[in-house]
Formats: structure tokens, sequence, C-alpha cells
């Protein structure tokens, strides 16, 4: 099981960085997506899997998976959708602003990037 | 904390002028000098104290770990320097009252001085040299906003930027030296410091220290070669010359000369350092005074040669030299400030500054001409006035200096730089005041009211005391020149304006005869003088800052290319070798925990993840697909999570998919679905190998960690969760109750970043974003735009997964579940209302607003944990109850759940505004008109009845 975790975590972080380092917004999108899938389940993973031993205190139960990890990790799922949507309208205000999609901001007039000159708007 | 306090009064009085104004600018200057006579006040409350040899020290620990304290003291020094800034402060503030306009704004005006004034109180009285080098760093900034007072002149906007970068860039070089200081002398505090000049001298660090000290000081004090910042600072109004730039600013340097002059002093490299460039600079300065026409151009050479001066007699190093310096020090800033503000009420009164197109004043304006006159010969050093006494000091001190070994050099050089500043003054007196009177100045001038000169009256009142009595201020400077000395015993000196026939003397009727004769000549002089070539700082000044930024500007450029590939790459391949080099230090033991058997569920979902990763990888060109595969690759995330026991996870996991997905779906509505672009063969190889070598990292991490035993600090959370949280769902105890702090802190990331995007959205209704929305053609996927099936579906399910949601909320301090899997439930029921309905109908029935949603949830979660605070406990402690209700049986309540229910409401608010705003730029793009009814199919038809959920949706809602 170990080793499953581990390459699937492994699979998911080289597919979101080859996504994350393609030209245009969408794929950055979605390759951070899937870090966030790796990053969570590298995190969850440090806590060491068990199976069947949820962290929810009853008589009787032979142990518990650690909670500490699972609590990180729960606000850190929540944290990512927040940003995930602050990108997604980044790209999609980025868009609608200059009618493409590629993620490498304009030089301005001074060259330097972000700033773009808006005076022949 | 009266010394403290002194320090900090002015700056509330600063803080209080932009209020006081609007009753007037008499109230605002008088509430201004009232602060600063109050300061004034509690500074001289400690005189009596330290006049009777004792030196008063006061703190209160800021961050010990680092030595910083808030600590001050008054000593002989401290209290003269301090007395200095407030005294002339105050007849600066009644001076500025008169002499700025109507138009200027005089609330800001004093703001900044008593800001400045706070600063210097506080560079004059801190023990703890880190807090001497924040209001140092003060001085300097408020110099820059009172140099550049008058926004609308090109001059005060370049003299301020020239004067911060000079001063600021010196001060940088303090904050080094200073913290070497602190550390050669194991101490931060002027007080130990002192105590340990021999350790310090010994030191093998002693000579760099030095040095950055002193770079620190010579910029401040525009010594040479840092001169040239002076005269452009003059652009400033002339109370502000007159105070900062004549009195106490450029006084700073060399008060931190004598103030560590126990410290520093005395070494061969000092005296090797300090006493030429303060030569050099009295005689430069004097030399250039000479030949300028402005008025306070005049005057700032020569305070550019005084301070010159009171630099070189620090660096002799003598005891008696610095006794001199200190004297000079109080003579100086007498006249001198007399001089700036008579050159203000010539400039008021006349229209101009410019010596040839005045003369004769003293006819027009006898009284102010009178008083500048006395101080234009105290400034040359004529007998019966203060400035003749430190002179006559000064050059004997002089005469028994021996510089280089060449005996005769440094008498010779201190009589010239006293012929020079004869003749300055000379010049003012004969070619401003004196002689005919002319008529052609842009005003008609005449004694201005005594508000103006009222103030240089006063100082030249102890010009002349000084000058008549010496004995005066011999009390003062005896305490002062001890607390610069740092013993109790001076050198035998004496203040009297005869000492017989002495070689000062002879040197002082030498200096009279070729000033004068210089003036007589001046014509002839000025004419070969121009001739000279001449260096011109600023255009020096500018081309090295012209080059700096071209420069940076150049390697921002290189760095910052926007290409944000580029950027990642970087991060990525630093990240790597950074790993990399760890795993090559590291040992490579195989991990001792026993492995979990892998069974063949497990083995298919995995075989699944991977075929669904490398799908996406080959198709991210269709981007609806890659959408799905995301999905799917999150899907088998929660599974993970709910093998591994971590039933909480697979909830939010899987719930929080949902609204990504219908998130990225609206973003995809608007943006391409087709990427058209093809990635060159070599940047994809390139991206494939960076992202293998990361991956690879990451996963070989991931088993290290997982195949090794550790202890883990849980076992707390475990054990108190119940007894301590009074809850059994161990992780949502540690959300709302352990770890609260953090949770409550993510909630407002949640909220900001949703305000950001309704923010960035509703923006982009307007301007070129909407000329785009406008123009698009948003593909037709259906013909019917709200279906039937979907619309009845949603509406009916949306009172059960309200009510899910509650239960979920419910019940999840002891069973799986809690505010954040709730708010993502209830929110993804009312998002799919926008759906299935359409923008308008779902919005003209909502009654919740969701900004108002985020605030109250920060708000409950905040309020909950600072209730808290009124039952002595530490924020967000939490509290529970068991208690008994007929029918229902025994509950619990707990203030976690009120906590709980504010991270709810600013989940649901969160995710409804982020699609709400999306799918509302949505409708702009689609300018087919949106069908009325929600039942579009149903509205066509005969049957006009609204469909019946409407009615308990709105209990709902």
């Amino acid at each position: 099981m170990e080793f499953l975790i581990a390459s699937g975590i492994a699979v998911l972080t080289a597919t979101g960085i080859y996504l994350a380092l393609l030209r245009q917004t969408f794929p950055v999108i979605i390759g951070l997506a899937f870090l966030t899938y790796a990053v969570n389940l590298f995190l969850f993973a440090m806590g060491r899997l068990t199976v069947d031993r949820p962290p929810i205190i009853a008589t009787g139960s032979p142990g518990y998976a650690d909670p500490l990890p699972q609590a990180l990790v729960l606000t850190a799922i929540v944290i990512s959708f927040g940003m995930t949507a602050l990108i997604v309208v980044l790209a999609l205000r980025g868009f609608l602003e200059t009618g493409s999609d590629a993620g490498n901001a304009e030089r301005g007039e001074d060259g330097i990037p972000g700033v773009p000159d808006r005076s022949h708007r | 904390m009266s010394i403290a306090l002194a320090a900090l009064t002015p700056l509330i009085g600063g803080l209080l002028a932009p209020l006081t104004i609007r009753s007037g600018r008499t109230v605002c200057a008088a509430s201004a000098g009232a602060a600063s006579l109050l300061a004034l006040c509690l500074l001289l409350s400690h005189a009596p104290a330290v006049y009777r040899g004792e030196v008063i020290r006061q703190q209160i620990d800021w961050i010990p770990q680092l030595g910083l304290s808030f600590s001050f003291f008054v000593d002989g020094l401290g209290l003269f320097f301090a007395s200095l800034i407030l005294g002339i402060g105050l007849l600066i503030i009644v001076y500025a009252r008169f002499y700025l306009s109507r138009s200027d704004p005089m609330g800001r005006f004093y703001a900044f001085l008593l800001l400045f004034q706070s600063a210097m109180l506080g560079v004059a009285l801190s023990d703890n040299i880190l807090l001497l080098l924040v209001f140092w760093e003060v001085t300097s900034l408020s110099s820059f906003l009172l140099i550049g007072y008058w926004r609308h002149l090109p001059e005060g906007r370049q003299g301020a930027r020239m004067a911060l970068v000079v001063t600021g860039g010196g001060g940088l070089l303090l904050i080094a030296g200073m913290l070497m200081l602190g550390h050669i002398a194991g101490s931060y505090e002027i007080t130990e410091i002192l105590r340990r000049g021999d350790a310090i001298k010994a030191h093998p660090l002693y000579v760099p220290t030095l040095l950055l000290i002193l770079a620190g000081a010579f910029t401040k004090s525009a010594q040479f070669p840092f001169h040239f910042w002076l005269p452009h600072a003059m652009a400033a109004p002339t109370p502000v010359s007159a105070y900062l730039h004549s009195a106490t600013m450029v006084k700073a340097g060399v008060f931190l000369l004598a103030r560590f002059w126990p410290a520093l002093a005395g070494t061969e490299i000092w005296t090797l350092i300090v006493a030429p460039v303060g030569l050099i600079t009295m005689i430069v300065g004097a030399w250039i005074a000479i030949f300028k026409d402005d008025l306070k151009a005049l005057l700032a050479f020569s305070t550019v040669s005084h301070l010159g001066m009171m630099t070189m007699l620090l660096g002799f190093g003598t005891p008696l030299a610095a006794v001199v310096a200190v004297f000079h020090m109080l003579n100086h800033a007498t006249f001198k400030a007399a001089l700036f503000m008579s050159a203000g009420i010539v400039d008021h009164e006349t229209g101009t500054r410019d010596i040839r197109r005045l003369g004769g004043l003293w006819r027009l304006m006898p009284i102010s001409s009178a008083l500048a006159m006395l101080a234009a010969a105290s400034m040359a050093g004529l007998p019966l006035l203060n400035g003749f006494l430190s002179k006559e000091m000064m050059l004997e001190e002089a005469a028994h200096t021996e510089l280089a070994g060449i005996p005769y050099l440094m008498p010779v050089l201190a009589t010239l730089g006293a012929v020079f500043s004869v003749a300055y003054s000379a010049r003012l007196v004969f070619h401003a005041y004196l002689g005919p009177a002319r008529d052609d100045t842009p005003h008609h001038p005449h004694d201005p009211p005594m508000g103006l000169w009222g103030p240089v009256a006063f100082l030249v009142l102890l010009v002349v005391a000084i000058g008549l009595v010496p004995t005066l201020a011999g009390p003062v400077v005896a305490r002062t020149a001890m607390a610069v000395i740092g013993t109790e015993e001076l050198p035998y000196y004496s203040l009297a304006i005869w000492h017989g026939v002495t070689p000062a003397l002879i040197m002082s009727l030498v200096a009279f005869a070729l000033g004068g004769l210089i003036v007589y000549r001046y014509a002839a002089l000025s004419r070969r003088h121009a001739a000279l070539p001449r260096p011109d700082a600023k255009a020096m000044f500018d081309a090295v800052i012209g080059g700096l930024i071209a420069a940076s500007r150049g390697f921002t450029h290189r760095l910052h290319t926007g290409s944000l590939r580029r950027y990642m790459a970087v991060i990525l391949v630093t990240v790597i070798a950074v790993g990399a080099a760890a795993f090559q230090a590291g040992g490579h033991a195989p991990g001792g925990r026993e492995a979990l058997p892998a069974d063949l569920p497990a083995i298919i979902v995995w075989g699944v993840l991977l075929a669904t990763c490398a799908a996406v990888v080959v198709v991210h060109g269709n981007r609806l697909l890659t959408l799905i595969l995301t999905s799917l690759a999150g899907l088998i995330v929660s599974l993970a999570f709910l093998q591994f026991s971590a039933p909480d996870l697979a909830l939010t996991q899987i719930s929080v998919e949902v609204v990504t997905t219908i998130l990225l779906l609206l973003a995809l509505n608007l943006m391409p679905r087709h990427s058209e672009l093809i990635e060159s063969l070599p940047r994809r190889l390139g991206g494939g190998l960076v992202a293998i070598a990361a991956g690879a990292g990451a996963g070989m991490l991931s088993y290290a960690v997982m195949t090794r035993n550790i202890a883990s600090i849980s076992e707390y959370h475990l054990d108190q969760s119940k007894p301590g949280g009074g809850g059994t769902n161990v992780v949502n105890v540690i959300l709302v109750d352990f770890r609260g702090f953090d949770t409550f802190g993510e909630i407002i990331v949640l909220g900001i970043a949703a305000l950001t995007i309704a923010a960035m959205l509703q923006s982009a209704l307007r301007g070129a974003p909407a000329r785009r929305l406008d123009s698009m053609r948003p593909g037709v996927e259906s013909a019917d735009a709200h279906p039937l099936l979907l619309v009845v579906s949603t509406r009916v399910l949306l009172p059960l997964a309200l009510t899910v949601g509650i239960y979920i909320f419910l019940r999840g301090h002891n069973e799986p579940g809690g505010g954040f899997i709730a708010g993502l439930i209830v929110a993804i029921a009312l998002i799919m209302q926008y759906l299935a309905s359409g923008y308008s109908w779902a919005a003209s029935r909502a009654r919740l607003d969701a900004r108002g949603m985020i605030g109250a949830g920060v708000l409950i979660a905040g309020l909950t944990g600072a209730g808290a605070l009124v039952f002595g406990a530490p924020f967000l402690s939490t509290s529970y109850g068991y208690f008994h209700l007929p029918l229902i049986g025994e509950f619990e309540l707990a203030t976690a759940m009120l906590f709980d229910l504010g991270v709810f409401l600013t989940v649901v608010g969160t995710v409804v505004l982020a699609l709400v705003e999306i799918s509302r730029i949505q409708r702009r793009a689609e300018r087919e008109p949106v069908p009325e009814g929600p039942m579009d199919v149903l509205l066509h038809s005969t049957d006009p009845a609204p469909p019946a959920p409407v009615a308990s949706e709105r209990n709902e809602a």
C-alpha cells in the first residue's frame, strides 16, 4: 500500500508540474489542481497509513489514525479551493482583458512586464 | 518614563496639527508650540539632577533577545542637544506661523516639523543604539518630507530626493557600524558602550566599525565630500532651513561624534580621518560661500564650513578641543538660525534672495537688519559676540596642533578658514544690508510683524549676552563637555573675551584684514572665480543615480521576463537541486515500519489513477475532457482518504471536487475550449524532465517517511478530545478547538479570496473585458437553456440538501462532518439553483447576501473566540455542557459549535460568491434574451400556473 500511495503522489506531482510548465493558463490551473492533490496526499501520508481506525473516540477501539495531519489537510483542501477559484478568475479576467490565455505578462513601455501601457487603449 | 514622554510628546502634537488647523492657523501653531513647550518642561524637570552630575536612565524592554529596548537617558550632552532642539523648535514654530502664506497647508507643515522634532529628541536621548538608529532614519525621512514641502517646485522635490539618498545611504552604513559597535562592546546601551572605550579601541573590528559610523555622521552633517546635498536642501521653506539644516539635523552627525567620543576617539586613525575631513570641509565650504549670490546658499555653505570646524575640533581628540566644539555648537545654533530666519525675512519682504539685487536694507527695515548684521558679525567672529569666543578658542587649539608632522600647517589652514569666514560674513553685511538703498526689488520692503523678527531678536539677544558675559554659558558648556569627555574633570580653560596677546588673537586679526580685503576687491575676485572650472555636484549626482536606475532596470528586465513558465521552472529546478543535494548528504537505509498489504481493488484504483494522469498529459488540449479526467483524479484521492481512516477528508475532498468542477465549467464557458497552441518538442521534453525529477523526488520522500515509525504529538489531542474539547471527532475538535486560531486565519483567507474574486469580476463589466464579453458568441450546446428535468430535480433536492447540510453540521463535533463540509454541501445545493434555473431567476430569489455571510461568519468565529476572554480564558478557548430537553433527551452544547457556525457561514458565502459572480459575467455574454421563466418550456404552454416549489423555496432560502 505504501508503495501505491508513494507512486501515486509521484505521478500526480509529475503530471501537475508538467501541466504547470505549459504556456497557457488553463493547463496551469489544472496542473495546480493536480499538485494540490499530490501535496494533500503527501501531508496526509506524514501521519502514516492506517486502515479502519478513524480518529473518532470510541470505547474499545484498538487505536486511531493520526488526527493532526487530517485536520491540517482538511483546511488545506478548502483553502486550495479558494486558491483555485482565485486563479481561475485571474485567468478569466486576463483572457477578457487581452483576448489571449497565454500565461505571459505584457511588457509595458519601460520594458517591465506586468505594467501594461493602457494609453493606446 | 518622562524622558520617553518628552521625546514622544511632539509626535502627538504632530498628529494633532492636521486636526487643529481646522480651527485656524493660529490655533494650529499654538497647539504645535504647546507640544514643544510641554516636551521642554518634561525635559528640564531633569535638569537639576543632571547638573548635580547624575545620569538619569529609564528602560522598557522591547525585544530583549535582540538587545532592543526602549531605553532613554539624560546626561549633560543629551540635555544640551535636546534643549537646543526644543528651544529653537519653539522659535521656529512661531516664525513659521507668520512666514507661511495662506495657501500653504500649515497643518501638514507642523505635522512634519513635529515628527522631525520627535525623531531628533529620540536621537538625542536614546540609550539603546538600535533605538537611536530608528530615530535617525526618521529624521532622514521627515527631512525629506520637509524639503519637498512645496511639492509643486521641482527643485524642492529634487533636493528632497538628493538629501534622502545621501543621508539615507549614510544611515544604512551607520546601521552596519552600530551593529558592529554593539557586537564589539557586548551591549547595545550607550551608557555601557561608553564605559568600554578601551576594549573597543583595541578590538580588531575597531577600524571598520569606525569607518561605517563616520560615514553615517559625515553624510548627515554634510562633511566633504558629501557636502553637496545641503545647499540643494535649501529649496525647503526657510523655517525648515533654519531648523533642520543649520541648527539641529545637520548637527546630528556632530552630536554622534561627540556622543561616542569616549568610545571611539583618541586613536591615531580617528585623528587622521576626522580632523582633516573637518578641516577640508571648513575651508571648501567657506570658499564656496564667498561666491554664492543666493542668501540661503551662502548661509548653507557657511553652515557646511562651521560643521567642518566642529568636526575638526572633535577630530583633534583632545578634551580641550571637545570643550570648544560643544561651545561652538551652541554659538553656531544661535547665530546661524537667526541668520536663516533673517534671510527668510528678506525673501518675504523684498521678493528676492539674490545678493546682487539687494542693498541698503538697513534703511528700509532697520530692526531686522540690525539683528541680522549682529548675527553676521558673530558669524565672522567679531569681539563682544559669542562667535568670537569659540572661534578664538578654536584658533588657539589649532595653533597647538600638528598636522601630518608639519609645523604651522594646521594654524595656517585654520586661519585660512577664518579669513574666508570673515569674507562671506562681510559680503553678506556690506552687499545686502549696508550701502545705498535700492528700489528695484520685486516688493518694497519694510520691517515685518514682530512674529517674524521676534524669534530672531531672542537668538541675537543670546548672541550678545554670551558674547559680553561668557561665563553665562559656563555651566552649560562645562556639564556638556563633561558628558562628551566622559569624566568629571575638565581641562583648564577660561571663557573670557580678553586672554592677552595670544597666537589666536594674531590669527584673528590676520583673518579680519584679509577677509576685509577680499570683500573690498570682490568684483575682480568674482570674475576670476567665475572663470575657474568647477565640478557640478548635482550633475554628477544625477549621472550616478541615472546609471543606477538604468542598471537596475536592465537587471529587472532580464530577470523579470513576464513568462510564468520561466518563474515556475526556476523555482522548481531550485527545489529539485536542493532536494537532490540533501538526498546526497543523507543516509539511505530502508525504513523499519511494517508495510500494509496491497489488495486487488487498491491496485485497480491505482492503475486508473496512473492511466488518468497519463491521459491528461496527452489530451490536455481538449479542455472539457481534461476537466473530467481531473475530477476523476480527485475522486480517487478521496477514495484514498476514505480507505486510510480519514472520513472527514473524503467528505471534504468530494464536495470540493464538485464545487471546483462547476467553477471550471463556468470558466470554460467563457474561455477557449480547445488549445490550438502546440508547444515545441524541446520545451515539452524539458518540462517533462523537470516534472519527472520532481515527481520522483516527492514519491521517494513520501515512501521513505511512510516506511518509518515516529512518535506523533497527536497522543495529546486524542487523549484530550473528549474531556477537554467535548467532542469525539478528534479532527473536528482540532479544527475548532486545539488549532482554532489556524482555522480562524483560514476562514479569513477564504473570505479575502472570495472578495477579491468579486472585485475582479465586477470591474470586468466595464471597459475592454465588457466589450469582449459583448462580442462573444458562446457555443449553443442545447436548445433548452434550462432543462426541465434539471430544474425540477434541483428544486426538489434543495430542501433535502439543506437538511443534510444541517445534519452534517450538527453531528460534526462527534461524527465525521462539521462546518467546512456542511458549508460545501449547502453551497452546492444553492449553486445548483443558479445552474439549473438561470442567474436571473436564482438571484432574484436569493435572500442572503454572500458577502454578508462571509462577514458574519468571520465575525461570529471571532466573537466566539473573544468571548473566552470575558471569562479570563485565552482567545478561542471553548467550553461545553450537557443539557436535558424533554422528548429529545440529553444533548450537548459547546461554544465550539458557534465557532463552527462561523466557519460554515464563511464557506457558504465564499463558494456562492465566487460561483455566482462568474455566472453573472456569463449572463453578459449571452446576448440572447434569457427566458424569464425558469421552465421556459412550460411557459410556452397554456398553463400559466407558477411552479409549486417556488413557495417552499422562499422559506428555505
